[in-house]
């Protein structure tokens, strides 16, 4: 039996009215405890997660930290060992149906149609969302726009480009007006100038209001487009905040990156981390994180610096001992 | 890309009216949709498909067998055989692509996990694919009818049931093609599918020759054959001479047929993606 949530119809009712938006204090997502194994490997373990509706969450972490499976436990094609999962308030994987009616869903595969257009891929897409039949046709020219495919209606899928593929397989998602989108390592594999053209659209998309849990290896990507950046590792939530406090909060302004000399890295790391203060290898230099504290006394000791602003990499590999990309 | 921001977010939204676990028609209207669609991109490559085989076999069984055998069970050899390839084209229209197109969306393509993702849910994913191919076996099942009446056979009313029986039996053998592509773990399975279950179905099924001439056990076990029930039946329509009783079984069995791999498609496929 489930919880009736205000705002929204009851099982069984005869009512044919679209779902109704839920009150803005039903969390878009929640997840609490939620495990997940295959055979003796638990992918996810323990995972605790809410997502205010609006908010555009960055999921981080490394490949096999759990990210994937997480979204396909969101739209029920992978079941929960153990713990609750409710989207716009609707318990998962029993509501799941509902909850898919109102959310998009941006694969990391690739499952465009390649032998149809541009426009039947879309088209084909809003029976499946079930766009009203009076707006399927604004629905799919919209999508169209939103894409940059205006003009490429007609044109094969297996004739775009990487980025125009990407772009479509996004706006794919977005044909029924979803409150909450999930986008699975939306721009896995592409080349910088068309990651950063996908941004655009989730930035537009965090500006009109839509929920959005973005999964994502790029810390860049999950710096510049997230409210608030979740970091994971080994299927749990290690750490979770907006990009800068985070940064603040464990890596400072600024990180000084030093090369050993001939007494070797570990002797270089011992001696700064006995002062208290935080270190990553990077290749052969040595960060010290938090830098702007380090007193004169131990920096002279410790070489020549290279001086730059702290990321939210600083804090990941911090974090989780694991480097992203 | 750039969003534009407009409210008319309600009026693009789209309904579920079922409660959980049952089957919506809308859902099952959008996976029909889908593939209507497709078919759009390759109905010539189909209609080819449909038309030239059961054309060779009338032409090379129908002729050439038919000069040697002349009458068979009390039809000409190729009036038997025109109507008994009705049957073999509904199942080879219905039941490969079921095992190969299904194994290779589900497999290769990902695309289950795109349509998963929209508010359509495993059984009705299996209801809206099997509906699709039982109503295009439905119409091309009549093609080589209308073949063997070009050459030869005796056209009558009877011949307007033929596309309804060819619709059950197609959903019969689409539903059935579904559940092996999701038991099957790799497209080397499908040696044994094709050889081992396809042949036996479509030899064993009072197509080519009655069955009286095989071992009982044999005729036995064509009992269980939906593709001897579908024969029959057409058969029985074109032709008549089939009692009410022997209708109803051989429908009963077909329907039969279908709630069990209904089920079993549902279930095995619900499997294979849903992890």
């Amino acid at each position: 039996m489930t919880t009736p949530v205000p705002g929204r119809r009851l099982p069984g009712s005869a009512s044919s009215t679209p779902v109704d938006t839920p009150p803005p204090d039903v969390p878009a997502l929640l997840l609490r405890g939620v495990v997940k194994r295959f055979g003796t490997l638990t992918a996810v373990d323990g995972l605790d997660l809410e997502v205010p509706q609006g908010v555009v969450l960055g999921l981080l972490g490394p490949n096999g930290a759990g990210k994937s499976t997480t979204m396909k436990m969101l739209t029920a094609q992978s079941l929960a060992d153990e713990g609750e999962i409710r989207i716009l308030g609707h318990p998962i994987p029993a509501e799941s149906k509902w909850a898919r009616a109102r959310m998009g869903v941006v694969p990391q595969h690739d499952n465009l149609d390649e032998e149809l257009t541009v426009e039947q891929n879309l088209r084909m897409f809003s029976f499946l969302y079930r766009v009203p039949r009076a707006r399927r046709k604004e629905a799919v020219a919209r999508a169209m726009r939103l894409a940059q495919l205006g003009d490429r209606g007609d044109t094969l899928v297996d004739d775009l480009s990487g980025g125009m593929r990407r772009r479509l397989l996004i706006v794919r998602a977005l044909l029924h007006r979803p409150e909450l989108v999930l986008m699975d390592e939306p721009t896995v594999g592409l080349d910088p100038q068309v990651r950063q053209d996908l941004w655009g659209v989730i930035s537009a998309l965090r500006d009109e209001g839509v929920t959005v849990l973005m999964s994502t290896h790029y810390i860049e990507e999950a710096e510049r487009l997230s409210d608030e950046v979740a970091l994971m590792a080994k299927g749990a939530v290690v750490e979770r905040g907006t990009p800068a406090d985070l940064v603040a909060k464990y890596a400072g302004s600024t990180v000084e990156e030093y090369t050993p000399g001939d007494e070797g890295a570990d002797v270089l790391e011992r001696r700064v981390r006995e002062h208290g203060f935080t270190t990553r290898r990077t290749g052969v230099t040595l960060s010290v994180l938090r830098a702007e504290e380090l007193p004169d006394s131990l920096r002279d000791r410790l070489g020549t610096p290279h001086r730059r602003a702290s990321t939210l990499e600083d804090v990941f590999v911090t974090l989780t001992g694991e480097s992203v990309e | 890309m750039s969003i534009q921001h407009d409210r008319a977010r309600d009026d693009a939204r789209p309904e579920v009216h079922a409660r959980p676990g049952r089957i919506e028609a809308d859902a099952v209207i959008g996976v029909v949709a889908r593939e209507w669609i497709l078919y759009g991109q390759s109905w010539r490559a189909t209609t080819f498909a449909a038309v030239v085989e059961p054309t060779l076999y009338l032409l090379c069984f129908g002729f050439g067998m038919g000069a040697l055998i002349g009458t068979l069970a009390g039809f000409s050899y190729i009036d038997f055989l025109g109507t008994g390839i009705v049957a073999v084209s509904v199942m080879f229209q219905s039941m490969m692509p079921a095992v190969i197109n299904t194994f290779i969306k589900r497999r290769f393509l990902h695309t289950y996990e795109g349509i998963l993702a929209a508010p359509v849910d495993v059984r009705e994913l299996v209801t809206g694919e099997a509906l699709w191919l039982a109503m295009r076996s439905g119409v091309y099942g009549c093609v080589p009818l209308l073949v063997a009446v070009g050459f030869g056979l005796r056209p009558g009313p009877g011949m307007l049931l033929v596309p309804f029986i060819a619709f059950l039996a197609g959903f019969a053998f689409a539903l059935f093609g579904i559940w092996i592509s999701a038991v099957i773990t790799s497209v080397r399975s499908m040696d044994y599918v094709f050889s081992g279950l396809f042949t036996p179905l479509f030899l064993v099924a009072g197509t080519f020759f009655p069955l009286t001439e095989l071992p009982a056990w044999v005729q036995n076990a064509a009992m269980a054959n939906p593709l001897y029930h579908a024969v029959e039946l057409i058969r029985g329509s074109v032709f008549g001479g089939l009692g009410a009783g022997a209708a109803l079984l051989h429908v009963g069995v077909l329907l039969g047929f279908i709630v069990l791999m209904w089920f079993l498609a549902g279930f095995q496929m619900r499997r294979r993606v849903v992890g």
